[in-house]
C-alpha cells in the first residue's frame, strides 16, 4: 500500500538530497521562511510546546485539589494557575495548532503551491509566537520587574472591574491584554490569508462543491474568526484606554459597566468555541471517510451543516451569563438559540456514523482516536443541551459541571481528534510513520485518564464544587471524586509524554511513510513526503471530490458520477 | 513517469476572484466588527455619566469636514476609472485631491478635538462621554490616517511615474478600503453628532 506511487500531473519525482547545512543555517532558513509548510508546523510544534507547559499547570492544579485543605499552591498561585491555564490553552494551543494544520493542509489539499499572501502569514505566525513570550514573560515583569515573580491572576475571561486599575495594580494584566491583542492580530492575518487562499487559489477544476471537507471547515472557521477575535480585540483596546488613558468603559465607579466587558467578551467567547472545533470537524471529515473506506456521507449536507453552526454560533452568547440577570425574554432567545446549535450539530454526528455504517473500517491509530471523538463529542454536546436550559444553568453555573462540560468539547473532542490528525498527517509532514504499538498505549492511556477525570468531574459539580477555589473542606465529602480526578489527570500527562516521546523517536527512527501510506484521496498525498517547497510541479487538475480515487481507480472514477 | 489527467472540461476557463479584492473585503468584515462593538458602547453609555460635560454643551456637527471625507469617495472613483482606461494625468489629479480632501478632514478633527481639550476641558479620561467619544472618532480617525499614508505611497510612486495601467487592480482594492473608510464616518456621525446629541 505505502510504496505504491500514484503520480498525478504534478506530483514530481526529483529527489532532491537535503543539502548539509549547519545547523545555524538550518535556523535561519525557519525564522526567515514564507512557506506555509514550514510556518504550518512551526505553528504546531509551537502550540504542542505550550500544551506541554499549560498541562503542566493544569497538573499543579489537580494536585491541590487532591485533598480537602491542601497547601500544595497558594490561593493566588492557584488564581494565577487557572488564568495561565485557560488563556494558554485557548489561544497559544488550540488557536496556533488549528492554524498550523490550516496553514499546512489548505494549500496541499486545493492543489496550490502556497498561501495567497506568504509574507502575511510569516507576519501572522510571528505575531501569534510573541503572543506567548508576552503572556509567560508576565511570571517575571509582571510587578515591573521587581524580582517577585508573577502572572495574570483575573481568570481567563478577565471579568470587569476586577481588571481596572485599582483592583489588579501591576502589570500583569497589561501583559494578558497585550499578548491578546497580539494574538488576534495574528489570527485575524492568518483568517484572511485562509479565506482568500480557499476562494482564489483552487486549482484547476477544483470547484467550491468538489474541495475537501477540511478547507471548508476552514473557511467557516476563518470567517468566525475574523467576526469573534474582532470584537475581543475592541474590548482589549477599551481595557488598554482604561488602564493606561484612565479611560472608564469598565470603570463601575464613573458609571462604566461590568455587564458590557462580558458581552463583549462572550461575543468574542462563545463562537471561539466553534473556532476551534470547525477544524476539528473537518479533520474528521477527512480521517472517517479514509479509514472507513466510503466516500463521506451527504457531503452537501455536511457543508450546510458546517456552514449553518458558523452562523447560529454567532447568536448565542448570553448563554454564559444567564446568572448575570438577562431580561426573560434574553433567557428565553438565547435557551432557543442554544438549543438550535444541537440541530446542525446532530447532522454532522450522523453523516459521520453514514460514513462508517457498512464501511471496512480500519483501527488504525487516527481512526481510534476518531472514534473516541465521536463519543466524547455526543457527550459533550448532550450536557451543552443541558446547559443552554436557563433555570438548569442557574443551579450549575460555574460549578464543576461547567468545567467537565466544556473540557469534554475541548479534550474530549478537540484534543482527541488533534492527537487523530497529527497521526495521520505527521508522515506527510516528516516522511516517516509515528510507531503504532506507543500509539496504542498513548491513546488506551490517554482514553482511561480523560474519562476517570472528566467523567467524575460532573459529580462535584452536581454536588455544589465552584470552580475557581483553591480548596474545600473535608466534610462537604468531595475529596474521594477529586483525587480519582486527579488522579486521571496525571494518566493523562504521562499519555502525552508517551506521544512526545514518540513523535521525537520516530522522527529518527520512524518506519518511511512513502507518499500516500494511508490509501488516502485528497491531494496532499499526490506529492511526496514531506512535499517539496513548490508542492507540485505542475498544478493538479481534478474532476471529483476524490481526485486520487479516480487515479487509482480510472475504471471507476467519481468524475464519473458527477 | 505516467501522468493520468483528471480533467472532464478542460475548455471552460477557470476564473477565480482576484485575491486582493477577497482579502480587503475579509479585512473589511473584520473592522466592522470592531467598529461595531465601539458604536455599541458608544450607545451604550450615551446619558450615562455622572457629570459632564454632555455631549450637547460642547459638539457642533461638522459639516465642512464630513463633505469632504464623503466627497473624497467620488473623486476615488474617478481616479479608479481614469486609471482602469490609463488616463494617467487623470488619474493623478483625482488621486491628489481624495488625499487633499482625506487631509482636510483629518486637520479638521484636530483642530475640534483642540476646541475640545483646551476650551471645554473635555479630554479621555474626563467622563463616559470623553472615553467612548475620543475612542470612537479616534478609531476612525486612525483608520483614515492609514489610509493617508497608503494613498501618500501611491501619490509619490505615480507621480514618479512608477504607477502604471496595469496597477488599476491594486488601486481599486486600495480605494475599496477608502470607502469604508468614508461609509464608517457616516455610522460615527449618525451615532455622535445625532444620536448622541
Amino acid at each position: 500500500m505505502g510504496s505504491q506511487t500514484y503520480p498525478v500531473a504534478g506530483g514530481l519525482q526529483t529527489e532532491t538530497a537535503p543539502s548539509r547545512h549547519g545547523y545555524l543555517e538550518e535556523i535561519h532558513s525557519w525564522i526567515v521562511t514564507v512557506d506555509h509548510k514550514k510556518l504550518g508546523i512551526m505553528y504546531i510544534v509551537y502550540a504542542l510546546l505550550f500544551l506541554v507547559i499549560g498541562g503542566l499547570e493544569a497538573i499543579l492544579m489537580r494536585i491541590q485539589l487532591a485533598a480537602p485543605g491542601l497547601h500544595f499552591l497558594e490561593p493566588q498561585t492557584f488564581n494565577r494557575m487557572f488564568t495561565m491555564h485557560g488563556t494558554t490553552m485557548v489561544f497559544l494551543v488550540g488557536m496556533m495548532i488549528l492554524f498550523g494544520f490550516g496553514n499546512y493542509l489548505v494549500p496541499l489539499m486545493i492543489g496550490a503551491r502556497d498561501m495567497a499572501f506568504p509574507r502575511l502569514n510569516a507576519f501572522s505566525f510571528w505575531m501569534s509566537a510573541l503572543a506567548g513570550i508576552l503572556l509567560y514573560f508576565s511570571f517575571i515583569g509582571g510587578n515591573g520587574l521587581a524580582g517577585t515573580g508573577t502572572a495574570p491572576d483575573m481568570g481567563w475571561f478577565a471579568y470587569a472591574p476586577l481588571t481596572e486599575k485599582a483592583f489588579s495594580p501591576g502589570h500583569t494584566t497589561d501583559y494578558w491584554t497585550i499578548a491578546l491583542l497580539a494574538n488576534g492580530i495574528g489570527s485575524i492575518g492568518t483568517s484572511i490569508n485562509i479565506l482568500a487562499t480557499v476562494f482564489c487559489m483552487r486549482t484547476k477544476g477544483m470547484t467550491l462543491m468538489r474541495m475537501p471537507m477540511l478547507p471548508w471547515l476552514y473557511a467557516t472557521m476563518s470567517f468566525l474568526t475574523l467576526l469573534a477575535i474582532s470584537p475581543l480585540t475592541a474590548a482589549q483596546a477599551m481595557l488598554m484606554i482604561d488602564r493606561y488613558l484612565g479611560g472608564h468603559f469598565f470603570d463601575t465607579q464613573a458609571g462604566g459597566s461590568a455587564i458590557l466587558w462580558a458581552h463583549f467578551f462572550w461575543i468574542f467567547g462563545h463562537p471561539e468555541v466553534y473556532v476551534l472545533v470547525l477544524p476539528a470537524f473537518g479533520m474528521a471529515s477527512e480521517i472517517i471517510p479514509v479509514f472507513s473506506r466510503k466516500a463521506i456521507f451527504g457531503y452537501p449536507a455536511m457543508v450546510a451543516a458546517s456552514v449553518s453552526i458558523g452562523f447560529i454560533s454567532l447568536g448565542v452568547w448570553a448563554h454564559h451569563m444567564f446568572t448575570i440577570g438577562l431580561t426573560s425574554y434574553g433567557n428565553a432567545f438565547f435557551t432557543l438559540s442554544t438549543m438550535l446549535v444541537g440541530v446542525p450539530t446532530g447532522i454532522k454526528l450522523f453523516n459521520w456514523l453514514a460514513t462508517l455504517w457498512g464501511g471496512k473500517i480500519q483501527y488504525r491509530p487516527p481512526m481510534m482516536f476518531a472514534a473516541a471523538y465521536l463519543i466524547q463529542f455526543l457527550i459533550a454536546g448532550l450536557t451543552g443541551i443541558m446547559l443552554s436550559v436557563s433555570a438548569w444553568d442557574w443551579q450549575l453555573h460555574n460549578s464543576y459541571f461547567v468545567v467537565a462540560h466544556f473540557h469534554y468539547v475541548l479534550v474530549g473532542a478537540i484534543v482527541f481528534m488533534l492527537f487523530s490528525a497529527l497521526y495521520y498527517w505527521y508522515p506527510k509532514m516528516t516522511g516517516r510513520m509515528l510507531d503504532e504499538k506507543l500509539a496504542k498505549w498513548h491513546f488506551w492511556l490517554f482514553l482511561i485518564g480523560f474519562h476517570l477525570t472528566f467523567d467524575l468531574m460532573h459529580i462535584p459539580g452536581l454536588l455544589g464544587m465552584p470552580r475557581w477555589i483553591y480548596t474545600y473542606e473535608a466534610d462537604r465529602g468531595w475529596g474521594t471524586l477529586n483525587l480519582l480526578i486527579s488522579i486521571g489527570g496525571v494518566i493523562q500527562g504521562i499519555a502525552v509524554l508517551i506521544f512526545v516521546y514518540n513523535m521525537v523517536h520516530s522522527y529518527f527512527k520512524g518506519e518511511l511513510a512513502g507518499p500516500d501510506p494511508w490509501d488516502a484521496w485528497t491531494l496532499e498525498w499526490a506529492t511526496a513526503s514531506p512535499p517539496p517547497s513548490y508542492n507540485f510541479a505542475t498544478d493538479p487538475v481534478v474532476g471529483s471530490r476524490r481526485p486520487l480515487w479516480d487515479l487509482k481507480h480510472p475504471d471507476d472514477p467519481d468524475s464519473a458520477f458527477e | 513517469m505516467s501522468t493520468v489527467t483528471l480533467q472532464h472540461e478542460t475548455d471552460t476557463e477557470w476564473r477565480q476572484p482576484a485575491k486582493g479584492t477577497v482579502a480587503m473585503i475579509t479585512l473589511i468584515i473584520a473592522e466592522s466588527a470592531i467598529f461595531t462593538i465601539f458604536v455599541v458602547a458608544y450607545l451604550y453609555y450615551i446619558g450615562r455619566d455622572v457629570h459632564g460635560p454632555t455631549p450637547k454643551q460642547v459638539l457642533e456637527i461638522p459639516w465642512a469636514n464630513s463633505v469632504c471625507l464623503l466627497s473624497s469617495s467620488l473623486f476615488i472613483m474617478l481616479a479608479e476609472h481614469a486609471i482602469a482606461h490609463g488616463k494617467m494625468a487623470a488619474f493623478k489629479l483625482w488621486w491628489a485631491v481624495t488625499f487633499l480632501l482625506g487631509l482636510i478632514f483629518l486637520v479638521g478633527t484636530g483642530v475640534e478635538w483642540k476646541k475640545l481639550i483646551f476650551e471645554d476641558h473635555l479630554t479621555i479620561s474626563t467622563n463616559l462621554f470623553g472615553t467612548t467619544y475620543y475612542s470612537l472618532v479616534g478609531l476612525h480617525a486612525f483608520h483614515v490616517i492609514v489610509g493617508l499614508l497608503l494613498m501618500l505611497v501611491v501619490l509619490v510612486l505615480a507621480l514618479l511615474g512608477f504607477v502604471e495601467k496595469k496597477h488599476a487592480e491594486r488601486v481599486k482594492t486600495l480605494a475599496l478600503y477608502w470607502h469604508f473608510v468614508d461609509v464608517v464616518w457616516i455610522v460615527v456621525f449618525t451615532v455622535v453628532y445625532v444620536v448622541g446629541r
